[in-house]
């Protein structure tokens, strides 16, 4: 019979081989729903991770759509790494979104030098405000992280959609629940003319490669990771748990509030009822695809990007349901994530002889 | 073999998704090809529903003289973006966006691809290539409320509304007074509940709704749940954009059916014939593009009356918001003798008298 057995340490075979294993499984199980279907086996990998890359502007759109995943992504690396839960990211995301766009709506004649600048700065402080209640409420009353920040999520969606629908609603918009389109000077600057090719995709690997640096090079990183793997040899060893938890929050929820942010002046121009299309909760994935390595939510967040932009890829050239897509992201994640055990384990097979002389 | 068959499959993919045109070349007459995208599955009812029906109606018109793609789950944002110049650089030279959010990606899209006619639903904004279509809900919601004017005995009908656009609040008003124009006594009370597709929200929002003693339920948002918890609680409800009688036989009264075929027939036809211009429609039920379904669960002289304001409104002799008009203030909002043009109507942001709500 076959068995599973813990090898003792992590094998550095089975981490490369592991994602490689994963594709050409999720290959072959979606090439079967595929020939159900009555189409070609061959074709899902294609589709889904190729194709979307040939079409015009497929890089680009591949950029824009990974770097707000990524810039999460890192952070929730930080915070998971010292077993702060934060996963309401998508709040902090959004109530980055809204102070800096407030500034933009309250300041149309700034120039663009002053308000851009200021617009990043009030970004990251709301998503640092949304994270920083959710460690007080932690620190202070011992609140479970995990509820909180994902009831701030709900609740600052509520802000958002009190403000386009109110106070912030485009007088000349006819009454629909969105805020006026911001000044051109209050966008986000971009890369290539005439694309949504903005800052934030430089941004996002720079930001990953420093926090790797912080994370794996620094003393506070380490108090980071001991604080995860060994709370108590962390408290054993004076690390303030607590100083800890603010940095982590303030960290995941200030790159949540700047993503947010380069989102709605990047892409959007304006505010409206939905701004992220559950960015804050694809970037829990895309931190534990990445293996809570800053380094490695890089590819993990352009892999997630690709799967999403492969739905509406094989929509349009293989008239395939919408649901396929779904089906096709779940089975990669499930093989991504099920082919780590080979990494601490391995498959052994035990004649059914020795288990009878047992 | 096995390896053969793949290698060729790939291949023959990698040609048709990249090189499209020259596949279809190789026949006589290239179909015209017309992309959609819809906001949510196409699934079985609702405004995605009726915008599908529509494409598929269009097909069975033109044959093989068209090829339709369709994206479905296509969200409000700038993913929306991508999805419209993906369609426009396979090819496609009709592209209809079937919701309001997709307004200035649409645009954008324009922008790039001069070529290519754009068709945006429930919008307001327009460009060369770019043109702008709605139905007048309102005039099914008047036929409803004068179906509730006569089936209501508390003379209070509860209204499970969306977002306080324009459309909605006219939908609320003109309910209001098709209601009150048989029953000068008839209130109503409203709901909104922020969102077009949320069923646990919906149904318990007519549930509060009948709570309070309305004893018809109408809605403007897309599940059944709103008739079925009338239908569970014993009231008599309206179905919306699709006859929803299948999930409520004894209960629907009738449902405020949305047609697009005909706009799409004829919005199609004008590319084929070359004479495509931006334009901004806003078709009732003369248009065909707004239907009753059949009228229900009520007495035959009810089910005459409606079925003659119906015609009454078809015809022109009934413009609905015609004065006097009363806000919920009292103040009169439109005078008597006059009927509201089409740019107040498109700003509506007040509620008449006789409904209980606010728009916030």
């Amino acid at each position: 019979m076959l068995k599973i057995e813990s090898r003792g340490y992590e094998s550095r075979f089975w981490r490369y081989a592991s994602p490689v294993l994963a594709l050409l499984l999720t290959g072959a199980t979606s090439g079967l729903i595929f020939m159900a279907m009555g189409r070609p086996a061959g074709l899902t990998v294609y589709t889904f991770l190729i194709a979307p890359l040939l079409q015009q502007d497929g890089f680009e759109a591949l950029a824009v759509k990974a770097a707000p995943l990524i810039m999460m992504g890192v952070g929730l690396s930080l915070a998971y790494r010292a077993n702060v839960w934060n996963i309401g990211t998508d709040g902090q995301f959004t109530l980055g979104a809204i102070c800096g766009g407030g500034l933009a709506l309250a300041f149309p004649d700034a120039p663009s030098y002053v308000i851009f600048p200021a617009m990043v700065v009030a970004g990251i402080l709301g998503g640092m405000l949304n994270g920083g209640l959710v460690a007080w409420l932690r620190i202070r009353f011992n609140a479970n992280e995990i509820l909180t920040s994902l009831m701030f999520a709900y609740i600052t969606q509520y802000l958002l959609v009190y403000l386009v629908t109110g106070p912030w609603r485009d007088p000349q918009g006819f009454g629909f629940p969105q805020t006026a389109l911001f000044s051109d000077d209050a966008l986000a600057p971009r890369l290539i003319e005439d694309t949504n090719v903005h800052i934030g995709i430089l941004l996002a690997p720079l930001i990953a490669i420093g926090l790797w640096f912080m994370l794996e090079k620094s003393l506070l990183g380490f108090q980071f990771r001991v604080l995860g793997q060994a709370t108590r040899a962390a408290r054993f060893a004076g690390f303030r748990e607590n100083r800890l938890v603010w940095i982590a929050m303030l960290i995941s929820g200030g790159l949540a509030g700047l993503a947010g942010l380069l989102e709605v002046t990047g892409t959007l121009g304006q505010l409206t009822t939905t701004l992220s299309p559950g960015y804050g909760f694809t970037a829990i994935i895309v931190a534990f695809l990445g293996r809570l390595n800053p380094l490695g939510v890089i590819p993990a967040g352009l892999l997630l990007a690709l799967t999403y932009l492969g739905g509406d890829a094989a929509q349009i050239n293989l008239g395939l349901p919408n649901a396929v897509t779904g089906i096709f992201q779940g089975i990669l994640l499930f093989y991504l994530l099920g082919c780590d055990i080979l990494l601490l384990n391995r498959f052994r097979w035990v004649p059914s002889h020795a288990k009878a002389a047992r | 073999m096995l390896r053969r068959q793949f290698t060729r499959l790939i291949g023959a993919s990698a040609a048709a998704t990249t090189l499209p045109n020259l596949i279809g070349s190789a026949k006589a007459a290239d179909p015209l090809k017309v992309g959609f995208i819809y906001l949510g599955p196409v699934g079985d009812f609702g405004w995605t529903y009726q915008h599908d029906i529509a494409r598929k109606a269009a097909v069975e018109h033109f044959g093989d003289k068209i090829k339709t793609t369709y994206v479905e789950n296509v969200a409000e944002g700038p993913d929306s973006e991508k999805v419209l110049n993906d369609l426009a650089n396979q090819g496609n030279k009709l592209i209809f966006a079937t919701s309001f959010g997709y307004m200035n990606y649409v645009l954008n899209s324009a922008k790039k691809h001069p070529n290519v006619f754009y068709e945006h639903a429930t919008g307001y904004k327009r460009a060369a290539n770019v043109s702008d279509y709605n139905i007048r809900f309102y005039q099914a919601r008047y036929v409803q409320g004068v179906i509730a004017g006569k089936m209501s005995k508390a003379g209070l009908a509860g209204y499970v509304g969306s977002v306080p656009v324009p459309e909605v609040v006219q939908g609320i008003n003109a309910f209001m007074l098709g209601m009150q124009s048989v029953n000068p006594k008839a209130r109503m009370k409203i709901v909104l509940i922020n969102s077009w597709y949320d069923p646990p929200k919906e149904g318990d929002a007519a549930k509060a709704l009948i709570d309070q003693g309305c004893d018809i339920i109408t809605q403007h948002t897309d599940s059944p749940a709103p008739l079925q918890a009338a239908a569970s609680r014993g009231v008599k409800a309206f179905g919306q954009s699709t006859d929803m009688s299948k999930f409520a036989a004894d209960t629907q009264l009738s449902a405020s059916t949305d047609m697009w075929g005909p706009y799409y027939i004829k919005r199609i036809g004008d590319v084929m014939a070359g004479t495509w211009k931006s334009t901004d429609t806003w078709g009732g039920f003369d248009s065909g593009m707004l239907a009753m379904s059949p009228f229900t669960n009520m007495p035959a002289d009810v089910a005459a009356l409606a079925a003659a304001t119906e015609a009454d409104i078809k015809s022109g002799k009934n413009m609905v918001f015609v004065g006097p008009i009363k806000d919920q203030s009292g103040a009169v909002k439109v005078p008597a003798g006059t009927t509201m043009d089409d740019g107040a109507l498109s700003g509506m942001q007040w509620l008449v008298q006789g409904v209980d709500g606010k728009l916030t």
